[in-house]
């Protein structure tokens, strides 16, 4: 069904840009309606923050504790050489909490969870799992989508505080092998640097990340088409975009928290 | 040959459908469905595939909207109707999937309470379970209870697919090829189970299929779907006792016993 291309208003890409562009809007539109209309599927919601939070556990504890080693090891010959090795306690902290640990947790989420998302209501679309809940007068989307977006919105800024928490660990590890240091005076000495600011554009980014990852993978998955193949598109999708959008969003955060300071 | 048990049909209408344009872009898939529907009637639609039949019934259930045409359901035209009076409609409306689409991440007891402890409000525990086990022992499949979907053979989802809707006491059942896919003794059990559904439930039923074996046990008027239109209509001897063409090649493709 080729379409002249005449029928376009600009071109075929760009139109269908701009058409994704308010279809997700519309669909980020119904998430606000629909999250704050009638009961919340309470036990699926924590379910979700189960299966998004408490999961991912193992795989961001051990990035984030070797992310803080490393860098840790990393940073220690350039300090050396002006001898300001004492310092490699803030520094580090200053690092992981304001940039590495929600980049980080979000980039690890974006594909763990987003992907999973993504598959999920993906399959359960081509398989008109979604259309039998909505025969049955069940609003699939309160039950599928509300409660995923919420879920990781809620757990991302979580796992990210653990990151850092984590990070901060490894990177005490380092430092007490090769420095004089106890954890009482490691974490007193991160945190001589650490401001409100730093602390609350954190939680804002992760906040922010932990939606992005929600809502894309839930707007690949729920409207995914054309059978199996949809669904590994959809989840491929969702960790594409939802990346891209993350990385676009920390670039406007950081200029503004920057101008905050 | 098991034929529809002699069964009260009505006078009354529960689906009236007339004059009804479905297209897809440049793919006009219905053009011009006019079927009426009596109560306790069941009525099944014949087509080959691709013909618009998921489609049909689609519309009749509102998870699609029709480009053109009035679709009538007890009563209540079913494209105008306002988000909440849908969501009412379609608690009278069973609607038992191609791959049954039961929900993977739940058991079969999950599965079917889903629909019953968000539409029925203040049920007790036991008021729950006693729905579920009555449903489940409708169909026959008590011993499923606590097994996930992926456990069940093609036959046995079918059926819990089917308990689901019957849980909400359905006024009007749509199969979407309730047989497909099955080997021939699950299809007869199939046949006889919609018209076990229809005696105890009193349901007015769409049976789509292009199994004729599934037609003639199951259907009182068959209908046929034939590039967007039905061009034939009656009792299964009616439809096939013809010299027509594409109702003889349909005949021989898809009959047998
Ligand atoms: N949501 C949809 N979007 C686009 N095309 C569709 C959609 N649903 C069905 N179609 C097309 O309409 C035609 C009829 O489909 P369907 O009703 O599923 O056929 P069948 O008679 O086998 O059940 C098919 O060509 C199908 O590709
Ligand atoms: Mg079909």
């Amino acid at each position: 069904m080729r379409r002249n291309s005449r029928d376009y208003v600009i071109t075929r890409r760009i139109d269908n840009l701009l058409l994704n562009f308010y279809e997700a809007y519309m669909f980020m539109g119904r998430f606000f309606r629909e999250a704050f209309r009638g009961p919340l599927e309470f036990q699926e919601l924590v379910k979700q923050c189960y299966q998004i939070g408490y999961r991912s556990l193992p795989l961001i504890s051990l990035t984030g504790f070797i992310t803080g080693m490393v860098f840790t090891k990393q940073s220690r010959p350039s300090l050396m050489e002006f001898g300001a090795t004492s310092w490699l306690p803030s520094l580090v902290s200053i690092a992981i909490v304001r940039a590495l640990a929600p980049l980080i947790t979000s980039l690890i989420s974006a594909g763990k969870v987003g992907s999973s998302i993504g598959a999920e209501l993906g399959s359960m679309r081509v398989t008109e799992q979604i259309d039998a809940m909505e025969v049955s007068a069940v609003n699939p989307f309160k039950f599928l989508v509300v409660t995923r977006v919420l879920a990781s919105t809620i757990s991302i800024p979580i796992l990210s505080f653990y990151c850092a928490f984590v990070g901060l660990m490894g990177s005490f590890l380092d430092v007490t092998l090769n420095e004089e240091t106890n954890i009482v005076a490691f974490f007193e000495k991160a945190f001589e640097q650490i401001t409100f600011l730093d602390i609350g554009s954190a939680l804002f980014k992760a906040i922010a990340y932990g939606f992005t990852i929600g809502m894309v993978g839930c707007y690949k998955g729920y409207n995914a088409t054309q059978g199996t193949q949809g669904v590994g598109k959809a989840a491929n999708a969702s960790v594409v975009l939802s990346m891209f959008l993350i990385f676009l969003e920390e670039v406007a955060i950081v200029q503004i928290t920057n101008w905050m300071r | 040959m098991q034929q529809p048990t002699s069964h009260p049909i009505g006078t009354e209408k529960a689906i009236s459908i007339r004059n009804l344009y479905k297209s897809f872009g440049e793919l006009h898939v219905l053009r011009g469905v006019d079927l009426d529907v009596f109560k306790g009637e069941n009525v099944v639609v014949l087509g080959r595939s691709g013909t618009g039949k998921s489609v049909l019934i689609k519309i009749i259930a509102g998870l699609l909207k029709p480009d053109q045409g009035t679709v009538q359901v007890l009563n209540q035209e079913v494209p105008s109707l306002s988000e909440k009076q849908l969501r009412e409609l379609r608690l009278k409306i069973g609607f038992s999937f191609q791959n049954s689409a039961l929900y993977d991440s739940m058991t079969v007891r999950e599965n079917l309470e889903f629909p019953l402890v968000r539409n029925v409000k203040n049920l007790s525990r036991s008021e729950i379970n006693r729905a579920v086990e009555e449903v489940l022992d409708s169909v026959g499949l008590s011993q499923t209870i606590n097994q996930m979907p992926s456990e069940l053979s093609g036959g046995q989802r079918k059926r819990i697919g089917i308990a689901r809707t019957l849980i909400m006491n359905p006024e009007i059942m749509l199969y979407d090829e309730p047989t497909a896919g099955l080997d021939p003794i699950t299809c007869m059990e199939i046949n006889e189970l919609i018209n076990e559904v229809r005696e105890r439930y009193h349901t007015s039923s769409i049976i789509i299929t292009h199994d004729l074996t599934c037609a003639k046990a199951t259907g009182d008027r068959l209908a046929m779907l034939f590039d967007g239109q039905f061009i034939r209509e009656g009792t299964f001897e009616e439809v096939f006792e013809t010299d027509e063409e594409r109702i003889k090649s349909f005949y021989d493709y898809n009959f047998v016993e």
